[in-house]
């Protein structure tokens, strides 16, 4: 098979499995509480019956608060034609396509922040305050970890870099403990966010999509989905070792996804959620990771 | 293999300005002896003597369990737990503490010291672990993280000593490992009566005389 359409091969894996990514987690979940736990499908059948419902729109709210999902889920697809699987590079790839990467997510999350401020919802101003505080403290460490990965590949694109990255490398096994950290944060997993709380107090990410229904709500949910995914072949394809040269590259790197929804299943049933105060902190020990990576390569 | 070993103690370094908790600090101090342990037997390889590592091993056993061990007990004897709002927060501190490391890595790399090529990260990370228990024993309000400050320092030194002496004289060796332990038995006595006195430990209410 030519490259380019195992390229297009591994994002069509990415839209339909994403969505299995969270029935993995909790499945992890179920069994360290000692419970049974939802069928792996569960996310499928929610999405399906979502999408056949209606929305309800509240009369304050403006075309933003429709164009948020939509323009989410757009965004996030895009970026994930940037990220290579592993050793297969990317549909899209060119010098510095992580910059690119990184602003099509934060263009996302400006849109949901926008539909959350628009519906003037005091709860979903405070969830949306706190999304852009982490995300902006999260956004130094990924810059810091990529450009340590580049100066030490010498390469400028994902698709470059991610292969050419040895895991054994001490700046790379830095940077990967750091971009674990901001996977967690970006996708609102435990020690950030509880994607299960329904306290409107202390959620962040879902206190933002509160007001949404229907088919918006599907839209934001697989939008989540999508990021989860991008993020963890992200990391899976630093983390997983070219040893397996002899197994199809495309099935290595799927099993490494799923090997880190397992492991955040893991984080998240041993680990409690830290204060919120406390989240800048984490944050900061992540930049330090990436910063050390950052020091050691250009010694 | 010894520059994964000083990486280590790079992060431990950033660990220990970071952390809050006397139990999760006092761990890294016992991390931090074994890996100087480690280094003074790795660092000379095939040369080293049997006394080389007879003193390692008497160093890895006070920094690595023994100083570790009394400071704990001094901890859960005078109840305290954790360091609560220190003169320079704990976000701050990680952020200086990179700025240090980087000044480290600098200097690491300029001083025209006669060491082995072989030894790589050795000097840097010594000059960093110098480097953090300094800022430690400045920037920490209880008398315990400044106790920690100085072990942290002293640790710094050791390490500077191992990469650039090698074969230190066993007396001046022993010598400063007896100074050390004198040292950390005083701090831990001192540290009780001052809880016992005056019920808490902060050093920057301790500066007006009574009669």
């Amino acid at each position: 098979m030519n490259p380019m359409a195992t390229a297009w091969l591994e994002i069509g894996l990415a839209l339909l499995l994403a969505p299995l990514l969270n029935s993995v987690i909790s499945r992890v979940k179920a069994v360290f509480a000692g419970r049974q736990g939802p069928p792996l499908l569960q996310p499928y059948f929610d999405l399906a019956k979502l999408l056949r419902k209606g929305a309800v729109y509240s009369p304050t709210t403006t075309w933003i608060f429709r164009a948020g999902p939509i323009l989410g889920l757009a965004t996030t697809a895009a970026a994930l034609l940037l990220v290579p699987a592993g050793r297969i590079s990317a549909p899209v790839a060119f010098p510095a396509d992580f910059i690119l990467l990184a602003y099509l997510l934060a263009l996302g999350r400006f849109f949901t922040i926008s539909a959350a401020l628009d519906t003037g919802s005091s709860f979903e101003g405070m969830g949306a305050s706190r999304e852009a505080h982490f995300a902006a403290l999260a956004e130094p460490t990924l810059f810091l970890g990529l450009a340590a990965l580049a100066r030490k590949t010498g390469a400028l694109s994902l698709s470059q870099i991610l292969p050419a990255a040895s895991p054994l490398a001490p700046e790379v096994a830095l940077v990967a403990g750091a971009l674990a950290v901001v996977l967690l944060c970006e996708n609102s997993r435990i020690p950030f966010d509880d994607p299960n709380t329904h306290l409107e107090l202390t959620m962040v990410h879902e206190v933002m999509v509160l007001d949404h229904s229907g088919p918006d709500l599907a839209f934001i949910q697989y939008a989540a989905a999508l990021k989860l995914w991008l993020w963890s072949s992200l990391l899976a394809g630093l983390l997983v070792p070219p040893v397996a040269a002899a197994w199809p590259a495309s099935l290595t790197t799927t099993l490494g996804v799923f090997a880190l929804a397992g492991c955040i299943g893991v984080v998240e049933s041993t680990m409690a959620r830290v204060r919120l105060l406390r989240v800048p902190h984490l944050l900061a020990a992540a930049l330090a990771l990436s910063a050390v990576a950052t020091i050691l390569v250009v010694r | 293999m010894l520059d994964r070993l000083m990486l280590v103690l790079i992060l431990s370094d950033l660990a220990f300005l970071g952390v809050s908790r006397f139990s999760a600090a006092l761990s890294l101090l016992a991390l931090q002896g074994a890996l100087l342990g480690a280094l003074a037997l790795a660092a000379h390889g095939s040369a080293s003597t049997e006394r080389m590592v007879l003193l390692a091993l008497i160093g890895l056993i006070l920094r690595g369990v023994l100083f570790p061990w009394l400071l704990r007990r001094t901890a859960r004897r005078a109840e305290i737990v954790e360091e609560r709002n220190p003169l320079v927060g704990f976000a701050p501190s990680l952020l200086i503490g990179l700025v240090l490391l980087g000044i480290a890595m600098t200097l690491g790399a300029r001083l025209p010291l006669r060491t082995s090529p072989m030894l790589g990260l050795v000097v840097p990370a010594s000059l960093f672990t110098v480097f953090t228990g300094v800022f430690l024993v400045v920037a920490r309000r209880k008398a315990l993280s400044q106790c920690l400050g100085y072990l942290v320092l002293d640790n710094g030194i050791y390490g500077f000593g191992v990469a650039t002496v090698g074969n230190i004289p066993a007396l001046v060796e022993l010598g400063t490992l007896l100074d050390a332990l004198v040292a950390v038995l005083v701090m831990a006595i001192a540290m009780y009566r001052l809880r016992e006195e005056f019920d808490h430990m902060n050093t920057d209410q301790l500066d007006t005389l009574r009669g």
